[in-house]
């Protein structure tokens, strides 16, 4: 167990180490002159020397990468072109809305789709099950920031029920913080749940035919004691599997509903940064976001050993 | 290479007409043909079928509310959002067709080399799990933020997100198929890799990768609504399904119209290609086949 979990955490770093090695990369591959493609069309020689200095342009290739990964070993991820203050102080400042965001996608989705997926599976072929199905066909199919602005004309524009945008956080009190975040997070869920009852129902399809299932209702078990002891149990893996590949789908999320609901968070600075072609923030923002990705499907992975015994003696 | 890939082809009919059956049984499936069709000859007709040029500012013409002039009504420079709408099938329509053919032409060479040479494996993979641990929508658009605003970029920023998944459908197609008795002869009998390669296991991704191909499509579709939804697409005056809805963020409270039409049609499409993915899929399917309506 100790062997695998090792094993699992050595994996993660070569990972880790090509994402850095492609973030590197990106700005030096694209033709051009990586100064000039920041600075933008009006810039002076001196300005794109600037640049050159500041980024460390003018050294060999892999003396770059070597210092800016011992750089950012140290938490250091450079300064932005933009405002000229740390980078690493620009997240800092942004994270509380992502987090909060994110946080209540991420529960509220589990808390609705796994039960929805297991009723799909349960009653196949029902009203119920078509109703997941499209449902979740529909979240892959309508961009997300269209889910939000009808979110906004119903709720916000039309019943009124809720504040059109904004973000306050919840130190200032929670119901403010509760009827800002509660359109966004509603859109980002519809995404989520989309992709978790999807998968919860084709795995749990799959174990509900399996023999210890017939055993189950033939030795006279009642139907909920089969679903959730026998079948549900059983699907944990596929399902937490799930739960983290789309977490990808949750940061592409955040970036946009971000900006459909005027949160100030790591989205808005991205597109923002975008916007202005400043670089280390959107380095930053991206190793920042795949070194979550990879550390949440890590603890899946060890997650594995509990949900899972037979993979403890693999 | 060619003339061997179309000397296999004819050997597997039966699963064209499972497809035909598919196609046949499910009026849904059948209306999402036909709507594809009729955008895809919208695309290619956009100017003969739009009212207006799409292009054309009117200041007097501005935010109109749907009229018989303005069947959609207009946007914030006077531009007919119908005709605008019409010709942002182009831009979706090429961006979907070319990031799939791109992602599934690269992801098949790659996974071919990595399900077949057991040393490029191990590197080609681990760059595979690199890039996909990068949420495909901040890759493309620290592309498109490097690289400036044009088709190319965005369709290259499109494609390279989606790569990893085909290689690695490729690869578990080729690993399971290289176990086969059939490989197994090939190889004991002599034959060149290449002819391994194109010849016994390439014909087993076909399928597969045909699915595969309709859901990188919509994906496409999809990424680059949201990259031009963002600023980070193509440059803004043209018109595309994406860049139109980004004009209308800010008069959303006087004309939802702007975001909420071609939020419908670029949904509708999307839909479309993933009900036809899911039938190809299902009629492609060994699992489904051996169930078997067909054999």
């Amino acid at each position: 167990m100790g062997g695998y979990i090792l094993g699992r955490i050595l994996a993660a770093i070569p990972v880790m180490g090509f994402v850095a090695l492609f973030v590197f990369l990106l700005l030096r591959l694209t033709p051009g002159d990586p100064a000039a493609i920041i600075a933008g069309d009006a810039a002076t020689p001196e300005q794109l020397e600037l640049i050159r200095e500041k980024l460390g342009l003018n050294e060999a290739l892999h003396v770059q990468f070597f210092t800016w990964i011992g750089r950012l070993l140290q938490g250091d991820f450079g300064t932005s072109l933009l405002s000229g203050k740390p980078v690493a102080e620009l997240i800092a400042a942004r994270l509380e809305p992502t987090i909060s965001l994110a946080l209540t996608t991420i529960t509220l989705s589990i808390i609705i789709a796994v039960p929805l997926g297991v009723i799909a599976a349960w009653k196949q072929g029902t009203l119920i099950d078509r109703f997941v199905m499209a449902l979740s066909v529909l979240g892959f199919s309508v961009p997300i920031f269209v889910i939000g602005y009808v979110m906004i004309s119903v709720f916000a524009l039309d019943l009124k029920w809720l504040p059109v945008q904004g973000f306050k956080p919840i130190g200032e009190g929670f119901g403010p913080f509760a009827e800002r975040i509660a359109l966004p997070t509603l859109t980002l869920t519809l995404l989520y749940i989309a992709l978790i009852a999807r998968i919860t129902r084709t795995s749990m399809l799959e174990i509900l035919g399996e023999d210890y299932v017939r055993t189950a209702h033939a030795k006279g078990l009642k139907e909920r004691q089969v679903l959730m002891r026998h079948a549900l149990r059983n699907c944990a893996v596929p399902i937490v599997t799930v739960i983290g590949i789309g977490f990808a789908l949750i940061i592409s999320g955040v970036v946009v509903t971000e900006s459909v609901f005027n949160l100030p968070g790591i989205g808005r600075l991205t597109v923002d940064a975008v916007l202005a072609r400043d670089y280390p923030v959107i380095q930053a923002v991206i190793l920042l976001a795949s070194l979550i990705y990879v550390v949440i499907n890590l603890v899946i992975d060890i997650l594995y050993v509990f949900l899972d015994p037979r993979i403890r003696y693999a | 290479m060619s003339g061997e890939t179309l000397a296999a082809a004819p050997a597997r009919p039966p699963r064209f007409a499972a497809l035909r059956r598919i196609f046949a049984g499910s009026p849904l499936v059948a209306g999402a043909s036909i709507l594809l069709l009729l955008i895809a000859i919208a695309a290619i007709l956009a100017p003969l079928l739009a009212p207006h040029d799409p292009m054309r500012l009117s200041p007097a013409t501005r935010l109109k509310p749907p009229s018989d002039e303005f069947l959609l009504g207009t946007d914030a420079f006077g531009r007919d959002l119908f005709s605008r709408v019409i010709y942002g099938a182009r831009i979706s329509l090429i961006v979907g067709i070319g990031a799939a053919v791109a992602a599934v032409f690269l992801g098949l060479v790659i996974g071919l080399a990595a399900g077949f040479f057991r040393r490029l494996d191990a590197i080609l993979m681990r760059i595979v799990d690199g890039l996909m641990a990068i949420p495909n929508i901040l890759l493309a658009i620290a592309i498109v933020a490097l690289s400036g605003a044009s088709l190319w970029t965005v369709l290259v920023a499109i494609t390279i997100p989606e790569v990893p998944r085909v290689v690695r459908l490729v690869r578990s197609v080729v690993l399971s198929a290289r176990e086969e008795p059939y490989v197994e002869a090939a190889i004991a009998a002599g034959s060149s890799t290449w002819r391994i390669l194109v010849r016994h296991l390439l014909p087993n991704t076909v399928a597969p990768l045909i699915v595969q191909g309709t859901y990188i499509c919509a994906s496409a579709i999809l990424v680059e609504a949201i990259l031009s939804f963002l600023g980070a697409g193509i440059s803004p005056e043209i018109p595309t399904w994406g860049n139109i809805m980004a004009e209308g963020r800010i008069y959303f409270q006087i004309n939802p119209g702007i975001i909420l039409w071609p939020g419908l049609v670029v949904s509708i499409t999307i839909l479309a290609i993933n009900l036809v993915g899911d039938a190809v899929r299902d009629a492609l399917d060994p699992r489904m086949a051996k169930r078997g309506i067909d054999r």
